[in-house]
């Protein structure tokens, strides 16, 4: 279980990163590493060229603004986690950074990195739209272009991302003092990809809410309807029926044991939302 | 013996009632037998400075890596490979015998399992290949330059219907596919006439992996001076990994060498021989140079899922207050393609069918256990071995009967436990209890885990809407067993007198040299403990010997939680060899009558003069003019066999008592409590047991709830890397609470009982007796490991059972 042989570049800016992708078929870049080195490893993954980017400090830059947090894609998840409550309007992402994996993880791996990897169980694809963040890219010319991360994701592993293409920050609108969240992930081991998550959005001030699907092989799945009604209606809209219907109308079929555990998520979550 | 609350522990306070053993210092010595003392091997396994064999590098040793079939059963009609590089495959290997286990259990068949496949691959993960280089990455790269074709045939994946349907067979020359079939009668009939009870279960254990930190690793060179082969690997055998090499490259003993370095914990997987180790062997053999393969986590879980995998059906007969009258029951093991060298599969079926019975007193008994080839990994001996799953069978059998008959299982389970007075007792399969008060764990255990409180808050829905459940398993576990056992079972390599050397030192230290082999089970340190109650020396200047057959008196090694046992029994007859011979150097220096004197704390002590142990050691090395003149030329060092007077077994035995609560939206399993209350006999280091006990039990939680290699009807692994095979971490295991009794048994040194294997025995039954008791209000049951999310979702919905949290919300 040893890597195949692969070109390594450390590079000293996105030019030299942008450079170095488009100069070899099958680059790929190399951030925290934290899903790329297993999948390496396991000869799953087998670029050419590994372009290095975990050590550029343009990519680890958190910005505050006036409405929204700008978080470098190359900042990591201890780094959220540990800010933690200073996220003000935007609090869920250093609760949902804390809960990645194990603290080692947390300390290599990165916002951007997940984002881009797209690991259909992962937390932040799931998290980022529920927030309604937009995904900041360094387009092939040098130029810049913005993606809401509902869109950014496609399925499984499938991002908009082009191959010369680096995500470059992700940037998460603050929500108002009156907002709440929900966040729920099952998981059969600390640690470990949930088999079932969910992430739950209300801003009553914004008129805005959000009821986001995990741990789905098609990517996140939103529920408007549903979050609709419990932004009127509070935890009333959300009993198990009817949690387990717009279950059953976004993804019909499942079998009955999946259902359970997909509404059990998606309830929970709305529950701690309406707490 | 009391229970106290300290910390969040329960500890037993009172000391053990009788030690009237014949040891020598006193039973309050702080470092002797029953002493609670550091772990002298921890030093260095705490400050990374073990020694595994990945740590060992050899100038010039290659790495080997094994290229594996991709598929569950097929032909192997030819290979083409990379002519100029280091790579092999069956036909290179003409050297290397056809792996060979030997039972002498009626019906056994044996199947030759090759070094490299040979004709045809029989499961994903078979080694098929092999090359070496510099390092694991370029051996990884040769591989991929191999082509091999494959004509697949269909697999056998299913064990039940294997056994039905032997139409396709992974040993096509048999005419079925049964390894073995071991059936065992006694009183069945009319004991199970007169039962007015009658409750039937079929119950799964499912496959899977042993999982030790470390997995197989071997590195072999060839030793000129010794014109023969040196062999460092993980073993728990090292001298009888030594006779199968040996046997199997058609070498002299002689020119064998073994050697066990640190073993990074093992647990049966590393006792008997691995195609991969005759493979690393055979290269260094043939090419005077050293190699080494390391097993990865993934070829662990592929090709090393290996163990677990019973199906009972199973019928107990009792009366109308549950008193057990009979046991039926036919059991099937998923036995895998290959029937491993020595202890062969035989040992599976012989142990169901010898302890299937349990802790209890009953007189009809009828067994079938039948050991079926599939096409996946040979079955192999896992910590426990078998009992963990006859234990299951039993405790939940003993729970379904209490509650046909509505009664408390803790009730009808002590009713039919052996009672203390019946002591020593032969039970239906003529095992031999040798003593201990099998009801008082029971008794102890619902104390611990304060039943009464949990059965009252039963009664009450919980605010989340989790269901809560309690259990109970009783076992008593086999341990010591020896050549009378062993000879039952048809076994190649009996057990019988195990040897330890022991000697003093020219600087008045003791150095213990024995041939079983320490993988987790600190016998660097309760050996030592051992020849301190003898012999009165400091810990410190004890030295234990293990691993190395050059180094160490021959031994069938660490397995079947017997190496406490003998292993102790054997220092202390070394020791005692010493002891005169120590006075009467003694003696004869501080010029007194022998009579006068004696061993003392680690000295010579005479009427009006003591000697430290250096002093004599010094007259017998390096000043023999001092010596009497009939010194006993035997010297300071003695080599000793020992047996149990009776060698059928010491029992220890526990209760484990749990508590869960099971979320019906989730269908997780949370343990609230976790109770064991144990007797291993005499507590060489109680701290010791305590470890072994959560070690075990911990993988015991993994069986129960977590670990599982399931394949798909091609016989294709699901579970290749830990995404997929769960392994439960520090935040899955409870805060396990242990209670010790201590009931010395009557047969063995020091009264010494062995624990190794015992924890990892009843969690299944216990945590599935709990999640059966949650789940009892909705009328459905667990039958089968591991209890994941979706199979006790799978049941709370069969009975229609609502998600249940906050159930207020409205609807």
């Amino acid at each position: 279980m040893k890597a195949a042989a692969f070109d390594y570049v450390r590079v000293r800016d996105l030019d030299e990163a942008q450079a170095a992708l488009a100069r070899s078929e099958g680059a790929k870049l190399l951030a925290g590493g934290q899903s790329l080195g297993p999948m390496l490893n396991l000869r799953l993954a087998r670029p050419a060229l590994l372009v290095d980017i975990s050590r550029l400090d343009a990519l680890k830059t958190i910005t505050e603004m006036p409405d929204a947090w700008r978080i470098g894609a190359g900042v990591t998840h201890a780094r959220l986690e540990d800010l933690g409550e200073r996220l003000t309007g935007a609090r869920l992402v250093g609760t949902v950074a804390r809960g990645i994996a194990y603290r080692s993880v947390r300390t290599r791996g990165t916002i951007g990195g997940s984002i881009a990897h797209a690991d259909p169980a992962a937390d932040w694809p799931l998290a980022l739209v529920a927030l309604g963040a937009t995904v900041e890219i360094r387009t092939a010319g040098g130029g810049t272009r913005a993606q809401a991360a509902e869109t950014f994701v496609r399925g499984a592993f499938t991002t908009d991302l082009a191959a010369d293409e680096i995500v470059t920050a992700v940037v998460v609108p603050k929500r108002s003092a009156a907002a709440r969240t929900g966040y729920f992930k099952f998981c059969r081991k600390a640690g470990e990809y949930p088999l079932v998550s969910a992430a739950v959005v209300l801003d009553p001030d914004r008129d805005a809410a959000r009821i986001v699907m995990g741990a789905l092989p098609t990517g996140p799945r939103d529920f408007p309807g549903l979050a609709a009604a419990v932004l009127r209606d509070g935890a009333a809209a959300a009993s198990e029926g009817a949690i387990e219907r717009a279950v059953d109308d976004a993804l019909p079929g499942l079998d009955p044991v999946e259902r359970r555990m997909r509404a059990s998520a998606v309830r929970r979550a709305v529950l701690e939302a309406c707490a | 013996m009391t229970l106290r609350r300290e910390a969040g522990k329960l500890c037993a306070t009172a000391r053990p009632s009788h030690r009237d053993f014949d040891i020598t210092s006193p039973p309050t010595d702080p470092q002797g037998i029953g002493a609670r003392v550091l772990r002298k091997e921890d030093a260095r396994f705490l400050h990374g400075r073990g020694a595994y064999v990945s740590d060992l590098v050899l100038p010039g040793q290659r790495e080997v890596a094994f290229l594996r079939s991709p598929i569950a059963h097929g032909r192997i009609l030819g290979a083409r490979k990379p002519a100029d590089r280091f790579v092999f495959v069956r036909d290179d290997m003409a050297e290397a015998l056809p792996i060979l286990g030997m039972s002498g259990l009626p019906t056994y068949r044996p199947v030759a399992q090759h070094p490299l496949a040979h004709e045809k691959v029989r499961f994903v993960g078979e080694a098929v290949a092999m090359a070496c280089a510099p390092t694991r990455a370029e051996a990884e790269d040769l591989l991929e330059r191999i082509e091999v074709d494959y004509e697949e045939l269909p697999p056998v994946v299913d064990a039940l219907r294997a056994k039905r349907d032997p139409s396709v067979r992974p040993h096509e020359e048999w005419d079925d596919n049964l390894f073995l079939s071991l059936g065992l009668e006694s009183g069945f009939e009319e004991n199970a006439r007169k039962a007015s009870v009658v409750v039937e279960r079929e119950l799964t254990l499912s496959r899977q992996a042993m999982v030790p930190l470390e997995g197989k690793a071997v590195l072999a060179t060839w030793d000129q001076r010794a014109d023969g082969l040196v062999v460092y690997a993980s073993s728990q055998a090292p001298h009888l990994l030594r006779i199968g090499i040996a046997k199997f490259l058609g070498l002299d003993q002689r020119r064998v060498r073994v050697v066990a370095p640190d073993v990074g914990g093992a647990f049966g997987y590393k006792y008997n021989l691995h195609p991969e180790e005759l493979c690393v062997a055979w290269l260094a053999m043939k090419f005077r140079a050293p190699f080494r393969y390391v097993e990865d986590r993934r070829e662990h879980l592929i090709a090393g899922a290996n163990t677990r995998q019973h199906h009972y059906k199973i019928t107990g007969y009792a009366d109308a207050r549950g008193k057990l009258l009979a046991i039926d029951a036919e059991v099937t093991v998923d036995g895998g393609a290959y029937s491993n060298w020595h202890q062969t599969i035989g040992l599976e079926p012989g142990q169901i069918v010898g302890n299937l019975p349990g802790p209890y007193d009953f007189h009809g008994y009828r067994v079938r256990a039948d050991c079926v080839a599939t096409n996946k990994p040979g079955f192999l001996p896992y910590r426990g071995v078998a009992r963990t799953g006859v234990c299951f069978a039993m405790e939940t059998t003993i729970d379904a009967l209490a509650r046909a008959v509505g009664r408390e299982p803790w009730e009808v389970r002590r009713e039919n436990l052996v009672p203390a007075a019946a002591m020593p007792y032969e039970n239906v399969a003529k095992k031999l209890f040798d003593s201990g008060d099998y009801p008082k764990s029971l008794d102890m255990a619902r104390e611990a885990i304060r039943f009464d409180d949990w059965r009252a808050r039963q009664r009450t829905a919980e605010p989340d809407g989790r269901l809560i459940g309690i259990g109970f398993a009783t076992y008593c576990e086999q341990s010591a067993h020896g050549m009378s056992v062993f000879k039952a079972w048809g076994m190649e390599f009996i057990p019988g007198y195990e040897q330890a050397m022991v000697r003093v030192t020219p600087e008045g230290a003791i150095e213990v040299r024995a041939g079983v082999h320490s993988h987790g089970q600190g016998m660097e340190t309760t050996l030592a403990q051992v020849a301190h109650t003898v012999l009165g020396v400091d810990l410190a200047d004890i030295r234990v010997v293990l691993g190395d057959t050059a180094e160490t008196p021959f031994s069938t090694g660490t397995y079947a939680s017997r190496s406490i046992v003998m292993a102790s029994g054997a220092v202390a007859d070394a020791c005692r060899t010493l002891v005169p011979r120590l006075v009467t150097i003694g003696a004869h220096l501080m010029q007194a009558a022998t009579g006068t004197v004696r061993l003392e704390q680690g000295r010579v002590v005479g009427p009006q003069a003591s000697l430290s142990l250096r002093e004599i050691a010094e007259a017998w090395y390096c000043r023999p003019d001092r010596l009497p003149p009939d010194v006993d030329v035997g010297g300071l060092e003695a080599t000793v066999a020992h047996r149990p007077q009776v060698d059928t077994g010491a029992f220890s035995y526990a209760t484990h008592a749990a508590v869960v609560a099971v979320d019906p939206g989730l269908g997780s399993i949370e343990i609230l409590d976790y109770a064991i209350v144990e007797d291993c006999g005499t507590l060489v280091n109680p701290m010791i047991v305590d470890g072994q006990t959560l070690g075990g039990a911990a993988q015991g939680i993994g069986t129960a709830l977590y670990e599982e290699s399931p394949y798909d009807p091609n016989g294709q692994p699901l579970a290749a890397t830990f995404a997929d095979y769960v392994v439960p971490g520090p935040v899955e295991i409870p805060d396990i609470r242990i209670a010790h009794m201590e009931t010395p048994s009557p047969y063995t040194a020091f009264g010494i009982k062995g624990m190794g294997e015992g924890g990892a025995i009843a969690p299944p039954a216990a945590l599935c007796n709990a999640v059966n008791d949650a789940l009892r209000p909705l009328g459905v049951e667990i039958t089968e490991t591991p209890m994941s999310p979706q199979r006790v979702l799978a049941a709370i919905l069969r009975a229609g059972a609502p998600a249940g949290r906050d159930a207020g919300a409205g609807s």
